[in-house]
């Protein structure tokens, strides 16, 4: 009970003396899943809104792998982000290997089907005659699913969470793509599954408080839009 | 370009969908400020052809004209759909201000905001709904989401305007107030409509001209009061509100008058058809009256048939009787004679109608 006591103490502090490696590990785990939502989401609802908007054989099958995928354990893409980029694996040219561009890498893979899935289910959810009536006011086909996809733009924020959500608490990718490098490619995940292996829980502690501070907070903000959105 | 030419003008038009034709509309045309009403049942392809119309849905064959111009050849799909508008039976309005669904037919055709502003001001007075600029498409009531999305597709200033059910899913009092609102819109502004809908009464109130679809073809195209009165077959008559539709073999020809048997009782009808000749009976059920004693005395009712009430429905203004008379007829009363008669399921009645009220069809074979 006292180490747990001390370990929340040491935390606050580290927390608010501004430490400059937990801030480090702050920015840099923000930046890794910031950009790899912001890429997931590009693909994600492209992807989404094209599969959900046309007919074609085998439509069935890429939906479902769509929800295969967004059920994808972050260890396995790990293990095959790692594959391709080892020195001789197809992507091993890029020389990514263990820098926070892996990660991002990793991370992309893992939340573009989430994003992919939500958006299907959030595009197909809108009223099938929307699209003829977008298209009787005169909308060429390309306005007409940037008109759909403003619809289902709420639904599309439950993308943006879950896919966010779902990269700043994985571990397993980033730690076997990023290797856990000090300054270079940690994150909080990843430092947290360091510092509790090496005892040092006060850290652990602290980088763990502030992954499900920041957590909450995105989620926040992006609920509050949400709702205001639904109110307006 | 003359004054006669057709706004639209469709020739062998063909929907085949699965190997299965769902439309075929050899021809078809629609003139400067023609309301055309289109009813029939469900699956008739009235909806279908709409959308063709529309070119919202490709036909498998076929052409259409729009003022001479071949769509899809001489005038592009898109700058077609953009001279036309459609309401369908949902309001479909977009998750944002009346003002902005109002003005998204206009930024879809990448008019700026100033152009669109005096436009969009003035369509919303139009419909009375100013006062509903600012709100959520989302927080409007059944009338208002309707009226905006009437709005929404008369911003534009479309040359045509497509209507598909767009009143069936509202409450009478509603519907009501938004025929009158679009009865004043379409005189006042004199465009061209195709209004698809299964009740004949919209039909009756607007229509300058009526088709009657089923299995996918125009099977009648006319004058309203023609249509009505002079159904071509029974299919025809069922839709255009006649209840009474009857088998029977004309006994006997006496000049311009037919006596016909029906079920072994005689109707007497206008008409010259030889004995022999197997017609098909069609009665309105406004134009058949019901007494608990049979008429007396000289009157031009020419048919009283004596039967018992089956069932009685009560239709808001009217009650729908149902009666066996060894075959089925239908008749309207007032709520006022179904008091002062005592009408009760069960109940033995005579049913009058005059020989002018029949519309006989001659049946083939």
């Amino acid at each position: 009970m006292e180490l747990i006591l001390e370990g929340i103490k040491k935390a606050f502090l580290l927390i608010f003396t501004f430490d400059p490696e937990v801030v480090g590990i702050t920015l840099l785990s923000l930046q890794i899943s910031g950009t790899a939502t912001l890429i997931s989401l590009v693909l994600g609802i492209s992807v989404g809104a094209t599969v959900a908007l046309t007919q074609f054989s085998g439509r069935r099958f890429v939906v479902s792998l769509i929800n295969t995928g967004m059920a994808l354990p972050p260890v396995v893409v790990g293990l095959f982000v790692t594959i391709s980029l080892w020195r001789n694996g197809p992507l091993g040219f890029m020389g990514l290997l263990y820098t926070p561009g892996a990660m991002i890498l990793a991370q992309t893979v893992i939340a573009t089907p989430i994003v992919t899935g939500i958006s299907l289910a959030a595009i197909q959810q809108l009223p099938v005659k929307l699209q003829t009536q977008i298209l009787a006011l005169g909308a060429t086909r390309f306005q007409m699913i940037l008109i759909l996809v403003k619809e289902a733009k709420l639904s599309l924020l439950a993308a943006v969470m879950a896919g966010f959500g779902g990269v700043i608490s994985e571990v397993g990718a980033s730690i076997m793509v990023g290797g856990n490098i000090k300054g270079y490619s940690r994150v909080l995940t990843t430092a947290t599954v360091m510092e509790t292996g090496r005892g040092n829980f006060d850290v652990a502690i602290s980088l763990s408080i502030i992954l499900m501070i920041l957590a909450y907070l995105i989620n926040l903000i992006l609920t509050q839009i949400q709702q205001r959105e639904k109110h307006r | 370009m003359s004054l006669e030419a057709p706004v639209l003008e469709v020739k062998n038009l063909e929907v085949i969908r699965g190997g299965v034709p769902v439309l075929s509309i050899p021809s078809l045309s629609i003139a400067e400020s023609e309301v055309l009403f289109l009813i029939g049942p469900n699956g008739a392809g009235k909806s279908t052809l709409l959308q063709t119309l529309a070119a919202l849905v490709k036909p498998s064959q076929g052409e259409i004209r729009f003022r001479g111009k071949k769509v899809g050849e001489d005038i592009s799909l898109l700058s077609y759909r953009r001279r036309l508008a459609m309401i369908l039976q949902e309001p479909l309005l977009f998750n944002t201000t009346v003002y902005k669904n109002v003005a998204s037919g206009l930024k879809i055709r990448g008019m700026n905001k100033k152009e669109i502003e005096p436009i969009v001001i003035q369509t919303l007075d139009r419909f009375g709904i100013s006062h509903l600029k600012d709100r959520s498409a989302r927080t409007l009531s059944g009338g208002e989401a309707r009226r905006t999305s009437i709005a929404r597709a008369f911003a534009t200033g479309p040359e045509i305007l497509f209507l598909d059910e767009p009143f069936s899913a509202l409450d009478p009092i509603i519907r009501e107030a938004m025929m009158e609102d679009l009865e004043k819109v379409l005189r006042e502004t004199g465009i061209t409509t195709v209004f698809v809908t299964h009740d004949r009464i919209e039909a009756l109130r607007l229509a300058t001209r009526l088709g009657v679809m089923a299995d996918g073809r125009i099977i009648q195209i006319g004058d309203v009061g023609e249509i009505m009165n002079h159904p071509e077959n029974e299919i025809v008559a069922s839709l255009v509100g006649v209840d009474t539709i009857l088998q029977g073999k004309v006994i006997e020809n006496r000049d311009r008058s037919v006596i016909i048997s029906v079920s072994g009782k005689e109707i007497e009808a206008v008409g010259d058809i030889p004995p022999g000749t197997h017609v098909t009976l069609c009665i309105r059920p406004e134009n058949v009256f019901i007494t608990k004693t049979a008429p007396t005395g000289e009157t031009s009712v020419r048919n009283t048939i004596k039967g018992r009430i089956d069932k009685i429905i009560p239709l808001g203004l009217y009650h729908k009787l149902s009666l066996d008379c060894g075959f089925p007829m239908v008749s309207y009363v007032t709520h006022h004679s179904l008091s002062s008669l005592l009408l009760k399921p069960g109940e033995e009645v005579f049913a009058s109608f005059k020989a002018t009220a029949i519309h006989v069809i001659q049946r083939k074979n």
